[in-house]
């Protein structure tokens, strides 16, 4: 395997090049602020679909339960949002006013200790990195140091994810039970509900996408990447040549934890609400199932499977209110089916060898023109 | 349907040009109104678990545009209806609520069923100023110049329930059951606030909850056999109660020597739970398909032309059908589309042709009604056994209950 020496092959370039021209430029300038505000939406559930593409496709970690870090990136940001949405002055009516609504509702007369810290923004984006990474932490060490791996990795995952929700909607005083946490209304003073808000949230969540591919793919990258696809393919061999296995394993586990919780504390802050049915099981495949559309071998297709399928979702459900399920479950079929590596697998076997030869056929033509010999791109 | 409806609609008598009102005069925010059409928005789930409750929502919603259409129209403007999913997903009853309302302009929206679903689309009405009708009995708590409430909040149709249990049956001690989360938690502290508060010498034996769609029922079962309640006050929803129902009648608890009172069985519910396991026992409620008046007479046999001889009509279905009437009398008597005008007139505006009688738009926006009590029967259908004498008054905050 001949090492690249740069960060981005041309491929990937092009790739990087055509994305950010999408979501800078292209969508911007032509959608209005509440198709913009959905395109964010389904841009959140990109950041978990890179980092399935890290822990899934490279490291061959299945996780089932990623909705689990979205939900605790999100409602971190919710709860501060809602502690400061519930000011004296905006919750008079309640019985113990300065609490947040549900609290009041569910006889709760003193905001519990572990939402005090969250009256703090600092705090606040420290635990959204934090605490999931913290989880994962656990979680990972629990189970990758006794070797718990593949099938039974997944459906522990998914137990995780199933009992993280049964406690949220049991715990309802606390955490606002299956009605989440709404009616969020500013960050630090700032009202996000605005137009122009929406508008400034979007391009901040781009960067941080952006940041994340580039994080991503600097992993990829590194000699840890590698080491990475050597344990999804064999294992025991990595194992044996004296890497701990587990270590690189929690790693990236715990590296797709912070990418989810980044996308879920931006799902608040653009829809405005946190709620358990992101937390659950279903939420959680569905991630999985962006990641397999875009190609779980690619980061920049984990990008256009999420916004893809989520676009299918929306239209689909706007045009046939009562039939977009079978047509939502009809293209997953289809591209499973027909394209295994998905969305990425397609443009490299039918997009990219075009491209190739037309870049190949203007420089024999330069060549040609000019005598000299182009220094061809090298390590390709 | 269209196709074949729209002779009959050309060949309706048209107003005269001078009785239809100009549009710029009737409609100065914007929103989705032309010479000949209004629009407005249906936000129901109808696919997801929820789909089976909403179903009947959606359709007694499209009957009353029907009607009101054959009628001639609000404002000389017939309703054009556009229909979302809500998929039984919250996050999608806010994506699709926005889209009504600033892609599409919808003039109303009727929509929502479950209290998560409305708590998420409340601060997408606040903020882009649109007017939903909402058709459930739910927990109060809430009150907002862009919801107009048709079902019944809390104590209307808990207070006037206890207190005839405790009047006829002489009930002392109530065994407390409910599904978890806001709606049978709230409803049932505001039930245990009136017994151990306004009811003489009665109290609560027992007070347990169950997750969304849990179908264990025995361990409760058991602890109400030992502790021989008076009454069983059970708020569980959804396909939970086909178990409980099911449970109870195998663990030998004959529904016609316990009393049982139910605030969340409709006849849609019944369906499911089949008539002969839950014969005997009390709802309370504003609505059953077997109320005998005028109306309601002219209401079933219309829903069930349209939409099948089987289908039965529990009290959130009737609610629905209330929404588009309601906003339609309250466009006539605002003479304008205008939400701020549709909020400002809401109050007062009183429905005579109601099946469940009559309702009045209080000024909280919620409806004064008439709470009921049926009971039971096998074939599905609630015989009714007790109806208040005065319209309840709708109290979302009630003072000494929360």
């Amino acid at each position: 395997m001949i090492i690249n020496s740069r960060f981005f092959n041309r491929s990937e370039l092009i790739g990087f090049v055509a994305l950010a021209l999408l979501l800078f430029v292209i969508l911007p300038l032509t959608l209005d602020v509440f198709r913009l505000n959905l395109v964010a939406k389904y841009l959140t559930y990109a950041f978990v679909a890179i980092g399935l593409v890290l822990c899934w496709g490279y490291g061959g970690i299945l996780s089932l339960g990623q909705g689990v870090f979205f939900g605790l990136g999100g409602y971190c940001m919710a709860m501060y949002l809602k502690l400061e949405a519930s000011s004296v002055a905006n919750t008079k009516i309640q019985s113990t006013p300065g609490i947040p609504d549900f609290m009041d509702w569910n006889q709760i007369t003193q905001l519990p200790f572990f939402w005090k810290p969250f009256h703090s923004f600092p705090f606040t984006l420290l635990a959204i990195i934090l605490v999931p990474a913290f989880f994962s932490f656990i979680i990972g060490a629990a189970m990758f140091k006794r070797r718990v791996g593949g099938v039974y990795f997944a459906i522990i995952t998914q137990a995780i994810a199933a009992i993280l929700t049964i406690l949220i909607v049991g715990q309802q005083g606390y955490t606002g039970g299956i009605n989440g946490i709404t009616d969020l209304r500013t960050l630090h003073g700032w009202d996000i509900r605005t137009d122009h808000a929406k508008f400034i949230l979007y391009f901040v969540e781009v960067v941080l996408l952006f940041g994340c591919i580039v994080a991503a793919q600097f992993i990829r990258l590194t000699k840890l990447g590698r080491i990475l696809v050597a344990m999804r393919e064999k294992e025991d061999r990595v194992r044996f040549s004296g890497y701990s296995v587990a270590n690189f394993k929690i790693f990236a586990f715990c590296a797709a934890a912070i990418f989810a919780a980044i996308g879920g504390a931006m799902f608040t802050l653009e829809i405005g609400f946190m709620s358990p049915s992101f937390v659950g099981i279903v939420p959680s495949i569905e991630m999985v199932i962006y990641t397999a559309v875009g190609g779980r071998m690619s980061i920049f297709g984990a990008v256009w499977g999420s916004l893809l399928v989520n676009f299918a979702k929306t239209s689909l459900s706007e045009s046939f209110p009562q039939l977009w399920l079978f047509g939502l479950g009809a293209l997953f079929i289809a591209v499973v089916l027909a394209f295994p590596d998905g969305l990425s697998g397609i443009w490299r076997d039918y997009v990219q060898p075009h491209i190739d030869r037309l870049i190949a056929s203007r420089k024999s033509k330069a060549r040609w023109a000019d005598g000299s010999v182009a220094d061809g791109a090298p390590a390709e | 349907m269209g196709v074949a409806a729209l002779p009959a609609i050309t060949m309706l008598p048209r107003l005269s040009f001078a009785d239809v009102p100009a549009t710029s005069a009737i409609n100065t925010t914007g929103l989705a109104v032309t010479d000949t059409e209004v629009t407005v928005g249906i936000l129901h789930s109808v696919t997801g678990t929820m789909a089976i409750s909403e179903t009947g929502s959606v359709e007694a919603e499209k009957l009353a545009i029907e009607q009101i259409n054959a009628g001639g129209g609000v404002l000389g403007r017939k309703i054009k209806f556009i229909q979302e999913d809500g998929a039984s997903d919250w996050p999608t009853f806010a994506e699709k609520a926005k889209k009504l309302l600033v892609n599409d302009k919808c003039a109303a929206v009727m929509g929502c069923w479950t209290s998560a679903s409305r708590k998420a689309v409340l601060p997408v009405f606040e903020q882009y100023n649109g007017m939903l009708y909402y058709p459930t009995f739910y927990e109060g708590l809430e009150q907002s110049k862009n919801v107009i409430y048709t079902g019944q909040e809390a104590t209307q149709q808990i207070i006037a329930g206890l207190d005839w249990v405790n009047k006829t049956k002489g009930a002392k001690t109530f065994y407390l059951l409910g599904s978890d989360y806001i709606w049978p938690r709230t409803s049932n502290k505001i039930a245990r606030k009136h017994i151990e508060g306004h009811l003489q010498g009665a109290k609560v034996v027992g007070e347990e909850y169950f997750p969304l769609g849990s179908t264990q029922f025995n361990s409760v079962i058991n602890k109400i056999k030992l502790t021989k309640p008076d009454v069983i006050y059970a708020i569980i929803v959804g396909g939970s109660n086909v178990a409980f129902y099911k449970q109870l009648k195998a663990a030998g608890i004959d529904l016609s020597k316990q009393t049982l009172l139910t605030i969340s069985v409709t006849e849609d519910e019944i369906d499911g739970i089949g008539g002969e396991n839950i014969a005997g026992a009390y709802a309370c409620m504003k609505y059953f398909q077997s109320l005998d008046n005028p109306n309601n007479k002219a209401f079933v046999p219309a829903f069930k032309k349209m939409w099948g001889e089987k289908t039965v009509i529990g009290d959130v279905t009737q609610a629905a059908y209330l929404g588009p009437w309601l906003w339609k009398l309250t466009a006539e008597k605002a003479g304008s589309f205008d939400i701020d005008k549709i909020a400002a007139a809401s109050p007062g505006v009183e429905f005579k042709g109601a099946p469940e009688g009559y309702v009045r738009i209080h000024e909280n926006h919620h409806l004064w009604s008439k709470t009921r009590v049926g009971k039971a029967k096998a074939d599905g259908q609630y015989e009714l056994i007790y109806e208040t004498a005065d319209l309840v008054e709708p109290d979302p905050f009630p003072k000494g209950y929360q």
